[in-house]
């Protein structure tokens, strides 16, 4: 069980069943008076927010939230499936769940995958992945066009800007947490 | 961790105030920080120093020496107050308190107002954040509970939302153009100060708001021993039975109170007052170092 006095910026808790995590806090106190805790929290299931100020004597449950090493095989349809690296044991995480993530999955990519009550709900990717451009318009030497950058699609789908110099073919690192190019990656 | 200019200015700001308070004739007084028993207080959690415990407040040796005679005194102080940590709040904090015999919460308003002015002339190239001209906004709990709740402090006790109340739709509102004295508690909440002569349930203590931030606390000081030694058994019977061992009641400040006969006294924290004069919002920028700073 948490206190109140353990309620922090960061912290999950369980509320109602479901995981929550303290995205603003704020201690309060009026002069002898009792002290106030002004939570505002996130679903982390269903991303809603809401508001909700505590006293001192108030208990919280630990949230059942568990991380494991899982690697991604295959997607079916909207199920995307994944292996626990430890028991080699199946799931599948849907579309909508993974959502932006969909953009960075690679087959056999190794990731974290965060279980609340042996359902998974969310994903941690790697900072960086590499992936190979599908799509893009060739470097038209002498470009004078002045464009320092210029669209292509690498190889899960996912559309982004790259420098002129990089072409079909070629592999590129993406930060995953911006989704932006970072460099292009020799064989 | 404070930058040079500001660690110069904190320094004029302490050393403006001795000047106010010895222009005013009070004398600078020093009492144990470490005392062996703690004022009853159900919402202030002591932090243990061996056997003793570390001072929330010097109140009790600072009302033994009105007893002793002393007519004006105040004293710049360390207080500390367990798990107490936010934006405004720091377990260890600087707190002014000063005391003046055959005095009450009014004169202490009229100081407040004669301190701020002088600290405002001697602290160069601060701006305080509302105008300070005299007199400072009045309104009393009930006047706020009405005004802002639409119900009256009684009835936010028995809903045990007086508080909540206070923090979240009062404090916004108060000293926004001026500073503003709070004023007139239900006698429940001010377990140390007098009750009204003619208003037995409220008693003669206020709090000063400035751009919403509490900065002090102030009353007329309750003389009666035998109705503070129940306001503190009552105090007593409202903390948690976990401080059971800090339950002693301070029996020689109590034989004292029969030697006063009015007294006002006030707490007012520093750090915060300082915090306003250079224009930050936490407190973390108005201290030295915040403790986390010796961390990691």
């Amino acid at each position: 069980m948490l206190a109140a006095s353990d309620l922090r910026k960061g912290l999950k808790i369980q509320i109602d069943g479901q995981p929550y995590i303290i995205t603003h806090f704020e201690f309060s106190k009026p002069g002898k008076g009792q002290a106030l805790y002004r939570c505002k929290m996130r679903n982390m299931i269903t991303g809603n927010q809401f508001t909700q100020t505590y006293r001192s004597n108030e208990k919280f449950e630990k949230p059942a939230l568990e991380e494991r090493k899982m690697q991604y095989l295959y997607n079916q349809g909207d199920e995307y499936h994944f292996m626990d690296t430890e028991n080699y044991e199946q799931t599948f995480i849907t579309k909508e769940q993974l959502g932006d993530n969909i953009s960075f999955l690679q087959d056999n990519m190794e990731l974290d995958v965060l279980f609340f009550d042996e359902r998974p709900i969310d994903v941690t990717l790697p900072i960086f992945v590499n992936l190979v451009v599908t799509v893009a318009e060739p470097w038209a030497k002498g470009d004078t066009s002045g464009n320092d950058t210029k669209p292509v699609t690498v190889e899960t789908g996912y559309g982004l800007q790259v420098p002129p110099f990089v072409v079909e073919g070629d592999k590129i690192q993406i930060d995953t947490r911006t989704g932006a190019y970072v460099t292009r990656v020799k064989e | 961790m404070l930058d040079q200019k500001r660690l110069q200015l904190r320094a004029a700001f302490f050393q403006a105030i001795r000047s106010f308070f010895q222009e005013q004739g009070f004398l600078e007084v020093d009492t144990p920080i470490r005392q062996p028993l703690v004022i009853p207080e159900q919402n202030i959690v002591h932090v243990p120093s061996g056997s003793h415990f570390l001072q929330s407040s010097p109140e009790l040796y600072m009302k033994r020496l009105l007893a002793a005679g002393c007519e004006q005194i105040f004293q710049i102080c360390r207080c500390f107050r367990y798990g107490e940590r936010g934006r405004l709040h720091l377990e260890e904090f600087v707190m002014l308190e000063w005391y003046r015999l055959d005095a009450d919460y009014t004169d202490l308003m009229d100081d407040c107002e004669k301190l701020f002015a002088f600290l405002q002339s001697e602290m160069k190239g601060c701006h305080f954040p509302v105008s300070l001209h005299a007199p400072w906004e009045r309104v009393t709990v009930d006047q706020a509970f009405k005004r802002y709740c639409l119900i009256t402090p009684e009835e936010a006790l028995r809903q045990d939302s007086f508080d909540l109340l206070l923090v979240e739709k009062i404090e916004p509102n108060l000293g926004r153009k001026r500073p503003a004295f709070l004023y007139d508690y239900p006698v429940e909440l001010a377990s140390l100060a007098r009750s009204k002569p003619d208003q037995p349930e409220v008693a003669e203590r206020f709090e000063l708001y400035v751009s919403g931030v509490e900065l002090a606390n102030g009353f007329s000081e309750l003389t009666d021993p035998v109705q503070q030694r129940s306001r503190f058994e009552e105090e007593y019977a409202k903390m948690d039975a976990s401080l059971q061992s800090q339950k002693k009641m301070p029996e020689l400040f109590l034989q004292d109170l029969a030697r006063i006969d009015q007294a006002a006294g006030i707490a007012m924290g520093l750090d915060r007052l300082f915090m306003l004069f250079i224009a930050k919002n936490s407190l973390d920028s108005a201290v030295t170092f915040s403790p986390e700073e010796l961390d990691k």
